[in-house]
């Protein structure tokens, strides 16, 4: 069951009925899902969470939903040790928390699947968003599996390969001419129109709550305790929020002892106001014109930028950006070190912690976790001239181990040591 | 009559120029601030616009041709 209780205004804290809406009619703050923790406290439990289904929704009661859950199974994606990564870093306690593992292969199927379920619940046909990629996929997926609706708004020259993902599923897909800023605005005026559950719109301050089951993961997945450090991609500043709200919560309800997590967030250089505004300690984001291959992560005005800063400041994390180049090698490294095909989001997590680890800003002996929250098929592009060519060979012994002993000795090597 | 709400991002620059005042007298336009910050070097301003629905995209056109950023009031929608 829900303990929801009301949303409230995160400025004014004005407080309004459980509606699709999403900011305070008084001063346009955003709204914010209010919860009875009293009462969830008394109906909680870790045995009872454990015993709940291997998705999500085994944190029903702390998410704002009454009505059966829109479900294609998101989250309990796996939380892995990772040695090798660990070693090559200098963390002798790295964990990733694999979210390349959710149904359409990125972190969005979690806030998509509360959104969805509230959707339906409030009566809605239609599941709408803006979106150049994962958001898209999940959402069309989503209103598939709940037999809604779905229109998807996309720019008009996104790459096809990208619509592949989110038109299987049936959606109508609409290409809008015009730059970022034009969609951006004529999708806000759409979303006030039409009777749509906009999934990042109206559903907002519902959508956003699917965020914490990344950190309730992480705490019960680490035996029931919070991490000293999490390093975690920073677009809109939602998820970096929802992670910290969540590991909060579960303390709050007595779930977990006191949270004493360093909040870190990553982003790309080139589209960095959430870091640039920490690293100039001021608490005003300026907004930025994307311009990086971290497409994922190019949001440039931040609808949660100013309540990530004070995560950061409250908790002690630090920001970083990192170059494109970097993203790249972020991606190579993860892939390379623990077998995890990261998207570009994944590649700027890993390279911001190699940054962060080398200005000695975390402790090798610190239970660390980086959020890896897309999987790398979705960016093939931005890997793929930086990778080696296949070897061509005829079909002959000769042939391959000429061919292989040309491009590093290893053949001949490997030859030598079995003759040996 | 319709309405609008927006966040206007100023630089520098801009800050001692009186555009929301501006706005309202060469358009068409009531503005109606609900909040906003302020300081020497930078400033952001969230108000609601009302009017003909034309009035103000023009109006709104001519302010982001001032070099004022305009954004919707719930930052950038579309996500990756």
């Amino acid at each position: 069951m829900s303990f929801t209780s009301a949303l409230r205004c995160r400025e004014c804290k004005r407080e309004y009925p459980l509606d699709p809406i999403y900011v305070c009619d008084f001063c346009f703050g955003p709204l914010e899902v209010v919860y009875d923790y009293e009462a969830m406290r008394q109906a909680l439990s870790r045995e009872k969470i454990e015993r709940g289904p291997l998705s999500v929704w085994r944190y029903a009661d702390l998410l704002p939903c009454e009505g059966e859950p829109v479900d294609i199974c998101a989250g309990f994606t796996p939380l892995l040790k990772a040695g090798r990564l660990g070693e090559e870093l200098g963390l002798r306690h790295l964990y990733l928390k694999n979210d390349c593992a959710n149904p359409t292969w990125s972190f969005k199927d979690r806030v998509v699947t509360v959104a969805a379920t509230k959707a339906r619940e409030f009566g809605f046909g239609t599941l709408a968003c803006a979106s150049t990629g994962n958001l898209a996929n999940s959402v069309a997926a989503h209103a598939a599996r709940a037999g809604l609706e779905a229109i998807v708004f996309i720019p008009s020259d996104l790459e096809r390969g990208k619509i592949v993902g989110s038109a299987i599923y049936g959606p109508t897909l609409v290409a809008v001419d015009g730059s970022y800023d034009e969609v951006n605005r004529l999708c806000s005026e759409l979303a006030g129109k039409y009777p749509w559950a906009f999934v990042n719109v109206n559903m907002r301050p519902y959508y956003a709550e699917g965020s914490k089951t990344l950190g309730y993961e992480v705490a019960e997945q680490l035996g029931w305790r919070a991490p000293d450090h999490c390093i975690v991609p920073m677009a809109s500043g939602s998820l970096y929020v929802k992670i910290w709200k969540g590991l909060q919560e579960l303390a709050k309800l007595r779930l977990i002892d006191s949270v004493h997590t360093k909040m870190s967030g990553a982003q790309a250089a080139g589209c960095s106001p959430i870091v640039s505004a920490w690293e100039a300690g001021t608490p005003n984001i300026r907004p930025v014109r994307p311009h990086t291959i971290a497409k994922s992560l190019a949001i440039g005005n931040p609808a949660d930028g100013y309540y990530a800063l004070q995560v950061m400041a409250e908790s002690g994390g630090f920001g970083v950006a990192v170059s494109d180049e970097e993203v790249v090698e972020g991606i190579q490294l993860l892939a390379r070190a623990e077998g995890i095909f990261a998207e570009t989001a994944g590649g700027v997590v890993i390279s911001g912690l190699k940054r962060l680890v080398e200005a000695g800003r975390l402790g090798r002996d610190e239970v660390v976790v980086a959020f890896i929250t897309g999987a790398g098929l979705k960016t093939q592009e931005a890997v793929t001239e930086a990778l080696s060519p296949p070897l061509h060979v005829q079909p002959t012994i000769a042939s391959f181990e000429q061919a292989l002993g040309e491009r590093s000795g290893v053949g001949t090597q490997r030859t030598a040591d079995r003759a040996s | 009559m319709a309405t609008q709400r927006v966040k206007f991002t100023f630089p520098q620059e801009l800050i001692t120029l009186p555009v929301i005042y501006q706005l309202g007298k060469e358009f068409n336009v009531v503005t109606n601030i609900r909040r906003a910050d302020v300081t020497a070097d930078r400033g952001w301003v969230v108000l609601e616009l009302e009017g003909d629905a034309e009035e103000i995209e023009r109006g709104l056109a001519w302010v982001a041709a001032k070099g004022v950023r305009v954004d919707p009031v719930q930052g950038d929608i579309v996500e990756g």
